[in-house]
C-alpha cells in the first residue's frame, strides 16, 4: 500500500534514514522496555552517534544546522516507525536557550559536547507543585551569595533527570512582590547534574500512565557557580518563551508522526480482519472514522509547515506554533482512537502496540503544553477576548 | 590509505519479486543498496577513522545506482564514482569485473578493495574473485574479521568463516576482500552524511576514459520465469495420538521422508 503521508518525498532523504535506523528497534523493543520502565538507551545512542538528535545546533558548533522543519521531520520520522520521540527530543531543543542567550565561553564549552553526545542536556526544571503553568509564581528561588547561588526550592514533572548530564533551571532571582513587572526577576541557570545528588538535590521519580521518566526535585541550599546564569539575570522568563515555538512545532510534528502510524495501522488491520465475510473496512462505521481521522492528520501536518517556515523567515510565529501545535495532538488522539476502536479487543493487546502509542499520545494533550492554555492564547491573543483565566 | 567499495542498489531482501508478462523482473519495494554491502561500506568507514586515509565508494551501473553512491557517502565515505558506459548495458560479471578492476586502477593508489559477500540480486560472488584476478591481487572471501592490517607494511591478517570452522590468513596488500556480517556492526547514515551526500557531484567514467573494451558478454540471461506454484495438501490422521503419530510415521515412510 502507498504512503499515506503526500509530504514523504519532502526531505525524503532524511525520513528513509531516520526510518532505516528506528526499523532497527522495532515493536519489541518498545515492549520490552515498558515491561521494567527501561530508558531506550540504545536507540537513544544510535540517534546520537548519527548526528540526529543536534541538527539544531549550528555547524559552528559541531551540530547539523538544520532547519527547524528537518528537525521537526526527525522527531516526525520517530513516532511514525512506532517509536517515542519523548525519550529524547530535549536532546533537540532543551539547548535552544543556551545557543541563543548563553555567552560564547558558555557555547563554546558546552554546545560541541552537546552535539556530540558527551553531554545530555535534556531536562529543563519550570514547572512547580504550586503553580503549574502559572510560571511567573515560581518560588524556587536562587540567591546571589558571592560567585555562587543558592538554590532552594522544588519542581515537578522534570523529566528525564537520571538521563541527563546537565539541565536548565528557572528560579527566582528577585521576590514576586519586589518585581515591576511579573515576568520580571526570573533567571535561567545551566545545572550540572552529574554530582548535584551529592549537593544538595534530591530526585524522586513518579510512576505514570506511559514509560516516561519524569520526576519530582527538591534543591536544598543546593549551589550553582555564578558563571553558570544564562544571559541576564531577571530575564530568564523571556528566554523561556523563546523558546516556547520551537517546542511547540516539533511536538506538533511528533503528533502527527503518531497520527499517520495510527491511521496507517487502521487501515491495514481493517483491510485485513474478516468478519463475518468481508474485511471489516467495508463497513461505513469502520472506514469513515479512518478517513475522517485521516483528514484532520493532514490538515494538521499543513499548519506544521507553515508555522516552521514562518520561524525559519524569522516572522513571528506563535499563532501558528499554538494551532499547530493543538490541531496535531487533537488529530493524533482522535487517531489513536479510531485505531483502537478499528482492532477491538486486540488493540488492547500489548503485542500490537496500539495500547501503548495511544497512553504516549494521550500526553500531547497535557504537555508540555495543555490544549486548554492554548485555546485560552488564542481567544486572548488572536481572537481578542477577555482574558479567561 | 585507500579502500575501496563496490557496491550497487538490489531489491530488498522483503520485496516481492514477480516476472511480468513481457518477461521483465520487478519488486514491490524500492530498490536499495546491496544488503552486505552496508557491512562493507561501514569496514572502509572504520578502517579510515583508525588509520587515516580516505574511502571511496563506487559502483558500476546505471543512474538508479547512485542511490547506493549516495548511502556510502552518508555513512563517511569520502569521494564515489559510477562507472557506466552504454557498452555495459546487459553485462556479465567479467565484464563488470574487467570495468571495476580498471577503475580500481585508475584510482592509483588503492590498498584494499571491499566487497560485501554476494550482491543480493543475483546472489553471485563471481566478481570479487575476477577483479583481484584483472587487478592481480589476492582475493580472501568470507572474511568475517580483519585481525591485522598495517598500509605502511602493505599486510593483512584476517579471519575468515569456512563452513568446515575459521581459518587465520595471512597477505599482501593491496588485496580484495569480501566480508561477511560478523564483520562489523553497520553504521548508520548520518544528518551530516546524508547533506554531504546531497551535494556530491558523482562523476561517471566511461569505457574510454578508463581506457578498456569489455568485449561482448559471455553470458547472457535468456529469460527470467516466476517460480511455480507449489500444489500442497493436507492430510488429517483421525484415531488417538497415538493412533494418529503411527499413521504419520507410516506415511512419512511411505513417501521416504523418513
Amino acid at each position: 500500500m502507498h504512503d499515506i503521508n503526500p509530504k514523504s518525498e519532502l526531505h525524503g532523504d532524511i525520513r528513509k534514514a531516520v526510518r532505516q535506523l528506528c526499523g532497527d528497534f522495532g515493536s519489541h523493543y518498545w515492549q520490552s522496555l515498558e515491561e521494567h520502565s527501561g530508558y531506550p538507551e540504545a536507540f537513544v545512542d544510535a540517534l546520537t552517534q548519527s548526528g540526529w538528535l543536534s541538527v539544531l545546533i549550528p555547524e559552528d558548533y559541531g551540530g547539523g544546522g538544520a532547519s527547524l522543519t528537518e528537525a521537526s521531520v526527525v522527531l516526525e520520522e520517530i513516532n511514525r516507525s512506532g517509536g517515542n520521540s519523548g525519550a529524547c527530543h530535549a536532546q533537540m531543543y532543551t539547548m535552544g536557550t543556551l545557543l541563543r542567550h548563553g555567552s560564547e565561553e558558555q557555547k563554546q564549552k558546552y554546545l560541541p559536547l552537546i552535539a556530540s553526545g558527551e553531554l545530555r542536556l535534556q531536562s529543563f526544571a519550570v514547572t512547580e507543585p504550586t503553580t503549574g503553568t502559572d510560571t511567573t509564581k515560581t518560588r524556587t528561588f536562587a540567591e546571589r551569595r558571592g560567585d555562587r547561588y543558592v538554590v532552594n526550592g522544588q519542581k515537578v514533572w522534570i523529566s528525564r533527570v537520571q538521563h541527563s548530564d546537565l539541565m536548565l533551571l528557572l528560579a527566582r532571582t528577585t521576590p514576586f512582590e519586589d518585581v515591576e513587572k511579573k515576568t520580571d526577576g526570573l533567571s535561567v541557570f545551566l545545572v550540572d547534574l552529574r554530582d548535584a545528588e551529592r549537593k544538595g538535590l534530591t530526585v524522586r521519580p513518579i510512576k505514570n500512565m506511559v514509560n516516561h521518566e519524569t520526576n519530582e526535585i527538591f534543591f536544598d541550599d543546593f549551589e550553582i557557580p555564578a558563571k553558570n546564569l544564562i544571559g541576564e539575570e531577571g530575564r530568564g522568563f523571556r528566554y523561556i518563551l523563546d523558546g516556547m515555538n520551537v517546542e511547540r512545532i516539533l511536538i506538533a510534528a511528533e503528533c502527527i508522526g503518531d497520527g499517520y502510524w495510527f491511521v496507517d495501522k487502521a487501515r491495514h488491520y481493517a483491510n485485513e480482519r474478516v468478519v463475518f465475510d468481508r474485511p471489516i473496512g467495508q463497513n461505513q462505521g469502520i472506514q469513515f472514522p479512518i478517513a475522517q481521522a485521516y483528514a484532520h492528520v493532514r490538515a494538521a501536518d499543513l499548519m506544521r509547515y507553515e508555522a516552521a517556515e514562518l520561524f525559519e523567515t524569522n516572522q513571528p510565529c506563535g499563532t501558528e506554533a499554538n494551532l499547530a501545535k493543538l490541531l496535531a495532538a487533537d488529530a493524533s488522539w482522535e487517531a489513536a482512537n479510531v485505531c483502537l476502536q478499528t482492532h477491538g479487543g486486540y488493540g488492547f493487546a500489548v503485542e500490537y502496540d496500539v495500547e501503548r502509542k495511544f497512553r504516549e499520545t494521550r500526553l500531547y494533550q497535557v504537555a508540555p503544553i495543555s490544549t486548554n492554555l492554548i485555546l485560552s492564547y488564542l481567544g486572548q491573543h488572536v481572537l481578542e477576548m477577555p482574558r479567561s483565566f | 590509505m585507500h579502500v575501496v567499495v563496490c557496491t550497487k542498489v538490489t531489491p530488498d531482501t522483503a520485496a516481492k519479486v514477480s516476472v511480468n508478462d513481457a518477461g521483465v523482473v520487478g519488486w514491490s519495494e524500492a530498490p536499495v543498496i546491496n544488503p552486505w554491502d552496508e557491512y562493507a561500506v561501514t569496514e572502509a568507514v572504520l578502517l579510515k577513522g583508525d588509520h587515516g586515509g580516505q574511502a571511496t565508494v563506487m559502483t558500476v551501473g546505471k543512474q538508479e545506482h547512485e542511490e547506493a553512491l549516495k548511502q556510502g557517502l552518508a555513512i563517511g565515505c569520502d569521494q564515489a564514482i559510477r562507472v557506466w558506459d552504454d557498452a555495459l548495458e546487459g553485462h556479465d560479471n567479467l565484464q563488470y569485473s574487467k570495468a571495476a578492476a580498471a577503475a580500481i586502477e585508475k584510482l592509483g593508489d588503492v590498498d584494499l578493495v571491499i566487497f560485501g559477500k554476494e550482491f543480493a540480486d543475483t546472489q553471485t560472488d563471481q566478481y570479487v574473485y575476477q577483479v583481484a584476478r584483472k587487478l592481480g591481487w589476492t582475493s580472501l572471501g568470507a572474511v568475517a574479521k580483519i585481525l591485522e592490517i598495517d598500509f605502511n607494511a602493505s599486510t593483512i591478517k584476517v579471519e575468515r568463516l569456512l563452513e568446515q570452522g575459521k581459518a587465520v590468513v595471512s597477505a599482501k596488500l593491496p588485496a580484495v576482500i569480501a566480508v561477511l556480517k560478523d564483520i562489523n556492526e553497520p553504521k548508520y547514515p548520518s544528518f551530516m552524511g546524508i547533506r554531504k551526500a546531497a551535494k556530491a557531484e558523482i562523476p561517471v567514467w566511461n569505457l574510454g576514459e578508463l581506457g578498456i573494451d569489455v568485449g561482448e558478454p559471455k553470458t547472457k540471461v535468456a529469460q527470467y520465469k516466476n517460480l511455480p506454484v507449489r500444489g500442497s495438501q493436507v492430510q488429517l490422521f483421525d484415531g488417538t495420538p497415538e493412533e494418529a503419530a503411527a499413521k504419520l510415521a507410516d506415511k512419512l515412510i511411505e513417501e521416504k521422508v523418513i
